[in-house]
Order: structure tokens, then sequence, then C-alpha cells
């Protein structure tokens, strides 16, 4: 029987020929992930189990990410939980501050993930590797305080909705505006449960940093899991950086989708959601007149090198606009590194920004840009839920880095295209 | 067991933020976090829900994050179960795994009204709403979670797993 991309890599990890959309599946796991929110509480449970070891040491990964550097005191006693576990089981992939970055920049960076694995995360962005044709999908405390103890989760097969884009991409127009569109579309539960594969030229021709950024969001439409098929592109990223062994796998051509949605990605503008759903998406030329009090360009959903260079395109030799606060996030220290080195953050500093080292920060109003009542954020995040960014009251406007830039100078929601 | 008592009524996707917000998650308390349960969506919630109170909302509740301390700060408020027309996937799995009862309903998620006197048999997923009279059948419960349930929770699940592996 003919098997989608993500069908094919479930049976692989089930020990099966095949399997069909509804089946429950035991599968093994080649990695799994927490953080310094998810962790702690996973590990508490895991002492349960009565196992002395985590199933395979170099397949856990531990990333404090969320509320580091530590903001507060019950932030650090939750790292320091994550410290000492990683320190007693030996775990070489426990990424200390300095060393870090925000999960899901971090693991395709270090050649964690790679192309056919099977990846679990208490995070649920962790369906982001699918950008490299994984099968990679969030979970709770206790199931990966289980996965770590068997090296194996139990998983419903998903049915799969396919989503073809075809032509090319306009100027300024990228992985994030494709998937807000699309989430626009189709609904925050217009994915619930199901597999999310993105195909057509345009995502052909789209970079890895614009892969990872739309499979990162397959959650915001209710998707188990965002994939991608690999190809020379996903080649070029894992040559030399993946540090196991990994598997192309394709979907046949007569595969099964519960429902096929197509769309002209010439006719996609740059996209903004506006508060409190990433669903409220709309094309920028009919976003109107929005002021603004602070600009965030980072997080995991984009705060690559291809998004920091779109934004100092954008910002280059202009200044920050007087009433707006611009926060700079680069993803991980490599990321940090190379911008330093290609004079990104000289860019972003001349401009009257303030760059960070690698943390969630205000993605989840944790730290470092929390904003008052009543005030307005542009963001490269993927969630703008009430309170999401601090005050219930304040709202947060969903766009791609370019759109923050140009926001960030005029002080209102505005196109590259706007700024001379 | 018999889950019984005052309805809440929330909206469709009540998101993981709005059950409890990310400034509150440098803790995995649970008494802490019961007490910010639902603040941004109801600010009066976490002072005046009462053990054994219902949560019932429309669909997709749960939308968001992974954090289990969505569901452990709703079971550690006292609220007996949740009914809602649909649950975001991770919010599902980590009820289930962590022993929160949910129960899915659309027509009992419609209909119910707030402060409503409800009872829901978990065993048959019967929902009655002794206020109107009127009863509702949720979604039944796929077996293998009900093997989860019976054995009380993942993680009972897997030790036993693990004692039988041995
Ligand atoms: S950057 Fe934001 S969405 Fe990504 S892992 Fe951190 S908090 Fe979650």
């Amino acid at each position: 029987m003919p098997m989608t991309l993500t069908e094919k890599i479930l049976a692989a990890h089930a020990g099966k020929e095949q399997v069909v959309p509804g089946e429950l599946i035991n599968a093994r796991v080649d990695l799994v992930l927490g953080n310094d929110i998810t962790a702690p509480v996973a590990i508490r449970e895991f002492e349960k189990i009565g196992v002395k070891d985590v199933f395979d040491r170099d397949r856990v990964a531990l990333v404090p990410d969320h509320f580091t550097p530590n903001k507060d005191i019950k932030s650090a006693e939750q790292s320091r939980l994550l410290r000492e576990f990683a320190e007693k089981h030996d775990l070489p992939h426990y990424f200390e501050v300095g060393r870090m970055g925000i999960e899901h920049c971090l693991l395709p960076e270090q050649g964690l993930v790679g192309p056919g694995d099977l990846v679990i995360g208490a995070d649920s962005h962790t369906c982001t590797y699918g950008a490299l044709g994984a099968f990679s999908t969030g979970v709770g405390s206790t199931d990966l305080a289980a996965a770590m103890a068997l090296g194996e989760t139990w998983l419903k097969v998903p049915e799969s909705l396919k989503f073809e884009f075809g032509g090319e991409l306009g100027p300024w127009v990228g992985g994030k505006d494709l998937i807000l569109h699309t989430i626009g579309d189709i609904g925050v539960d217009g994915a619930l449960y199901r597999a999310m594969e993105f195909t057509g030229s345009a995502i052909e021709g789209l970079s890895m940093d614009g892969r990872l950024t739309m499979c990162n969001m397959a959650i915001e439409a209710g998707g188990k899991n965002g994939i991608i098929a690999p190809d020379g592109i996903t080649r070029e990223f894992v040559e030399g950086r993946c540090r196991r062994p990994y598997q192309f796998y394709e979907s046949d051509v007569d595969a099964k989708y519960q429902k096929t949605y197509s769309y002209d990605a010439s006719q996609i503008e740059p996209q903004v959601a506006f508060p409190h759903l990433p669903e409220n998406s709309r094309p920028l030329s009919d976003v109107g007149n929005v002021e603004i009090d602070q600009v965030v360009i980072g997080s995991c959903t984009n705060g690559r090198m291809d998004d920091l260079r779109a934004a100092a395109k954008v910002l280059k030799g202009k200044k920050v606009h007087k009433n707006v606060r611009l926060i700079i996030f680069p993803g991980t220290q490599e990321i940090s590194l190379q911008a330093m080195q290609e004079g990104l953050l000289q860019i972003f500093i001349e401009a009257g920004g303030a760059v960070s080292t690698p943390t969630c920060g205000p993605c989840l109003g944790g730290h470092m840009g929390i904003l008052a009542g009543g005030e307005r954020c542009v963001a490269t995040t993927n969630r703008n839920f009430v309170g999401r960014m601090g005050h219930p009251e304040s709202e947060v406007y969903l766009s791609n880095p370019a759109v923050a830039a140009a926001s960030a100078i005029l002080g209102r929601i505005a196109g590259p295209g706007e700024v001379d | 067991m018999k889950l019984a008592g005052r309805t809440w009524k929330f909206g469709a996707d009540i998101d993981t933020d709005a059950i409890i917000p990310a400034r509150y998650l440098n803790t995995s308390d649970p008494q802490e976090l019961a007490g910010h349960c639902m603040e941004d969506a109801d600010p009066s919630f976490p002072a005046r829900v009462k053990p054994g109170d219902i949560i019932v909302a429309g669909k997709n509740f749960g939308c968001g994050s992974s954090r289990e301390h969505a569901p452990i700060a709703i079971k550690a408020a006292g609220v007996s179960c949740v009914i809602a027309g649909t649950f975001a996937r991770i919010f599902y799995r980590n009820a289930f795994n962590i022993g929160l009862p949910i129960f899915e309903s659309y027509e009992a998620a419609a209909e119910i009204s707030e402060g409503d006197e409800v009872e829901v048999e978990a065993a048959t997923g019967r929902i009655i709403n002794r206020t109107t009279g009127k009863t509702y059948t949720a979604t039944p419960v796929p077996p293998f979670m009900q093997q989860i349930i019976a054995a009380g929770g993942l993680i009972r699940y897997v030790a036993e797993k693990v004692r039988k592996d041995v």
C-alpha cells in the first residue's frame, strides 16, 4: 500500500512494513528533548519509574533556554535540576548558557536530528524538525519521562494533509508568510491531530531556514507534525553536520491524503497575524495604521541566519523609531557569532536595537522584553495569545523579520518597501 | 468515579497561556500553579473555583504549548474534569498522562451553561446536566488510553512495563 513520508518514518520506527492512519503504534525514538520548563517535571516523573539510567545517554537532549540566563531564583532552581540530572546521567547533550541556543534552532544546527528520524520533545514546537524530513512532535513532560526510560513512545498514526505551494515567492515573502497564510486559511485547529506535508515549487525553492520556520508553526494549526520531503537543500544542510546516519524518505505518488490544499505562492503577500490568534493573518496591504511600542526579532521561528540577514538588510543605515524598542535574539551562539562576523550585529546596534544572548525570553512572556498593559509589539515569534508577551491587555502581531524590521523603523506595522 | 460540580464556561481555542500563563512557569509546584489557573481568561477563577467544579469549553481546548503545567494547574485547582468540543493534541495526551479526566462532546460543550450542575460518569462518558435534565455521551476513549487510565497514569503503566521486562 502506498504511504506518505510521515507514515513511512512511523512504520520504520515501529518495526512494521506499513502503518495506516488511526493505528496506535509503539515507536522507537531517535532523540528526546526537554527544556528548563518541561524537564523538571519529567525528571520528577522519571525518578518514579524505577530505572537507573536513561535509555541512551546520547539520545537525550536537555536545553535550558526559556528562562535562561536565569531570570530569578525560582527559574535558577529549575535549571539546576536539569544540570544535576545531566551530570548524574553523564548526558553529552546538555547545553549550558554560553554554549546553548533556543532548542529548535540548536538541535538541527548541532546535527542532533536528521532526515528520517523520529524525535519527540517536551515542547510543542518540536515539530520544527520536519523541515529536515524527520517526524518530530511535541509531547508533555510525562511522555518525555517515559521515553527517557524506554526509548520508545506510543503514537497514533495521523491522517496527512497536503499543502501545495505552486509558483515562486515574491519579494520579502518567506516561509513565515506561507505558514501564516495557511493557518489563516485553515484555522488554529485546521490540522488538529494531523500531519501537514508541505510541497510544491515554492517549497523546493525555500532555504532550510525558511523550511524550519514553516514546520515550526505546524502546531499553530493544531498539527501533529509538519514535514517536507528531503531534497538537495536538505542534503547540503545535513552533510558533514548530522552525527548519526540518516535516511531520506518521500511520499509515494499515490499516497493517501485526507485533503489537499493548493496555493499560488506568487499571490501571497507578507502576512501579519493580528491578536490574539495566529489564524488572524492578513496580507500586509490590509493592515492599516497600527502604531507599535516594541519589535522582537528572533525565536525558534525566525531566529536563524536568513532571518537576521533579512532584518539587517532593512535596518542597514536606518534608525529605530523613537517610540520603539527593538530587541533581537539570535537563535544560538553559533548564529550570534556568524551574525557578528557578517557585521549584522553592528547594523542592529547602530540602528538603535538591543541584541541579546540566545533565549526564549519575551517569546513566551518570560523575561527580556515584557509588555505593559496596552502596549503593542510586532514579533517574529509564533504565538500572539492573550498575555503571551506580558500584560493580558498587551497585543502581539506576528510577522516575518523584514516586516518587523521595517515596522521598527517606522513605528507602525509596515513593509520593507515603505522604508526608503 | 463520580465527577460532579458546578460548571465554568469558556469559549473556543482556550490556549495554554490562558490556562496557566508562562510567566508563572518558573515553578512546577501544583498548588502555586493552581493559584493562577485560568487567570488571563477569568481573573476571578482561582479564588472562586470549588472542589469538583467542571470546566466546559468550545473546540480546541488547550491549544498552544506542551506544558503539562496546564492540566496540572486545572487538577490542583480542584476541577474534577473538563468537557470540551475538542481538545488540542498535546493537552489531550497530557491530561490522560497525569490523570485529569477529559471528555469530548460538541453538544454538551455547546448546550451546558455557566453555573449548571453537571455530573459525568467516567466509565461510560455519560454527561448529565442536572440543571436542565439533558444527557450527552462523550466520544469514547481509545482502548489503549483506557489501559493507561486503568494503570493509574502513564508513569505507573511504564513502571509496570519496566518491571516485567527485567
Ligand atoms: S522561542 Fe518561543 S516558541 Fe520557541 S521554544 Fe522558546 S518559548 Fe517556545
